[in-house]
């Protein structure tokens, strides 16, 4: 994410079409046509973009999801919420994301936290740049890969075959929920990180100092000062990883086997093999409305703790 | 605390390096090294499949980045010449496109295309003159268009962030020197903010490289590197799949590393 959205523009904050102060700095100064000519052609290949692959496909499948499933698979036209009444049938994929989704997103958060602190307020200023990076990098390779090293170790012929030669025999690692839940905690701790770490180290330190001049245990100040001032970037770590979560599919489905499926593996399963398009919609429906209303419960606890702060992804 | 935060380095490198040592390995069982060979290298870089999918992940992501480089740039700069009102709703669109996960976005797409394609392809057929009417499919194009959504916003985001950190002074010095405007966008506003378009073609040729789940679904026939390795790992782990993950592992950090130093580069002091 950036800060896009936070730099106090005087050009841009008229709420018009037409910024009426001074012309944004590097504009043409052409004419008004030719001016909004520039800015329509500057425009027109993302709005295109957004138009056709988000927008216009939002819609289909909302469009579907209140529609039959065709004899031969695929969509069938119709007005009816039989496909929302028949979510229950999914129920096991619904329980299995609701509940490792917040676990894993909590779990990310308790080993996060210490972490962001170190690097913000206790890591060597030379060292902070390179620890950030090594923590960055994971994020920008491949999810599959890094998975897979996991199925590896936890695989029969990893942890288990260690621990066979001292005699513990028959361990299941693989493909239980604390697999995917590891799995989850792997993958998406530098998302979570990130953003505490951004809190942290916007932090005023003479806030921490004051509050030991006046008394204050290590403890309460860290409660009270620290902990509450990183609220925001908690909550931004913790709702950007439960969003993404909710709709993982490669971490329930190399170590949670067949046994701990998430929505996205019924979402596979319905599009790409049992071809129940109108079904498959309106759970991907149901999914977006459930990260939107994740999102906008983070947003109210953000903004009612102190002002809402965005953070650099990379 | 020093202690649990060498730990969790601990925790997200060696499972890494442990794949990357077996990948080096001269046996082919995972829990004993028997030797160090490069045997698997070469198996994976003489397996067809393999190179097919590489070359197609590659094209893929080259493309994609291109095209979300260069229209993320052009609407990074459009954002600035219009309404807060219209930004905003720009913005959130952005932001959707980043935040919807991939599963979503993949069968959105999926359905949208197919029934696109159902309307516009028999409708090509009828005004073609000959027998054999272009056939709109999904394939490498619709793998491009779906990985450019995300590209594109994240470029958007980019340098838009640069672009608002921008000297205006030196833009306004530029056109009191009477420079026109195309010159101080090219001498001025261009170099400022071109570190921020090369990290996001890096980070979005990243992105696209090791996307699985957008192209397993809107690959139609193709096979893209992830969804080949993924078809693999199902089929059982061999010493094979971690030279390539190898790879893919070194290429990525390459890149990552590539586009924070694009980023850190001119970095203007706050």
């Amino acid at each position: 994410m950036s800060e896009t959205g936070h730099n106090p523009d005087p050009d841009n904050s008229t709420g018009g079409e037409i910024p009426a102060g001074p012309e944004p700095a590097f504009s043409m100064r052409g004419n008004l046509l030719h001016r909004n000519l520039l800015t329509a052609l500057l425009l027109a290949p993302a709005t295109m973009w957004l138009v056709v692959f988000l927008v216009l496909p939002f819609v289909a499948i909302a469009i579907f999801s209140v529609g039959e499933r065709a004899p031969e698979g695929g969509y069938q036209a119709a007005l009816t919420f039989a496909q929302y009444a028949n979510l229950p049938a999914r129920a096991t994929a619904f329980w299995n994301t609701m509940v490792l989704a917040p676990a894993g997103a909590l779990a990310c958060l308790l080993v996060a936290y210490p972490v962001a602190y170190y690097l913000a307020l206790r890591a060597p200023q030379r060292w902070r740049l390179i620890l950030l990076a090594l923590i960055v990098i994971p994020f920008w390779t491949s999810l599959l890969m890094r998975t897979y090293a996991w199925m590896y170790i936890l695989g029969g012929r990893g942890i288990p075959a260690l621990l066979a030669y001292v005699g513990i025999e028959d361990l299941r690692l693989i493909n239980t929920p604390g697999a995917v839940l590891l799995g989850i905690v792997y993958g998406y701790l530098p998302l979570m990180i990130l953003p505490i770490y951004v809190s942290l180290e916007r932090l005023d330190r003479r806030l921490l100092e004051a509050s030991a001049d006046l008394g204050a245990t290590p403890l309460s100040t860290f409660i009270g000062v620290t902990l509450r001032l990183s609220l925001p970037g908690v909550m931004t770590g913790f709702s950007l990883v439960m969003i993404l979560l909710l709709g993982e599919y490669l971490i329930p489905t190399l170590l949670g086997g067949g046994k701990v499926f998430f929505i996205g593996n019924a979402l596979v399963d319905l599009f790409l093999q049992s071809r129940n398009w109108p079904f498959g919609s309106a759970i991907a429906i149901t999914l977006v409305l459930v990260s939107v209303v994740v999102l906008i419960v983070a947003n109210r606890i953000s903004t009612r703790l102190s002002g809402a702060r965005r953070v650099d992804l990379i | 605390m020093r202690a649990f935060v060498v730990a969790v380095f601990a925790f997200l490198y060696l499972p890494i390096a442990l794949v990357v040592l077996f990948s080096f390995n001269a046996g082919h069982h995972a829990s004993e090294f028997t030797g160090f060979s490069v045997q698997w290298y070469g198996k994976a870089l003489s397996n067809p499949f393999l190179v097919e999918a590489l070359k197609n992940s590659l094209f893929i992501a080259t493309a994609s980045a291109l095209l979300a480089a260069l229209c993320g740039t052009a609407a990074a700069l459009g954002l600035q010449r219009i309404g807060a009102r219209t930004r905003a709703l720009f913005d959130a669109l952005l932001g959707a496109a980043i935040v919807v996960p991939g599963v979503v976005i993949g069968i959105s797409t999926l359905v949208a295309l197919v029934q696109l394609f159902a309307v516009v392809n028999p409708f090509l057929a009828s005004l073609w003159p000959s027998d054999q009417p272009p056939r709109l499919a999904l394939g490498y194009g619709s793998i491009i268009a779906a990985h450019g959504l995300f590209s594109m916003a994240l470029v958007t985001m980019i340098v838009g962030t640069r672009l608002g950190s921008l000297d205006r002074n030196l833009v306004e010095a530029s056109s009191d020197l009477y420079a026109t405007p195309l010159t101080t966008f090219r001498s001025i506003v261009l170099p400022q903010i071109m570190p921020a378009v090369t990290a996001g073609f890096l980070l979005a040729f990243t992105f696209s490289f090791d996307d699985f789940i957008i192209a397993f679904f809107v690959a139609g026939a193709q096979t893209t590197l992830p969804i080949y390795v993924f078809a693999s790992i199902r089929r059982g782990v061999t010493p094979e799949i971690n030279a390539i993950a190898t790879i893919v592992l070194a290429a990525s950090v390459l890149l990552v590393l590539l586009a924070q130093w694009q980023l850190g580069r001119r970095k203007p002091s706050p």
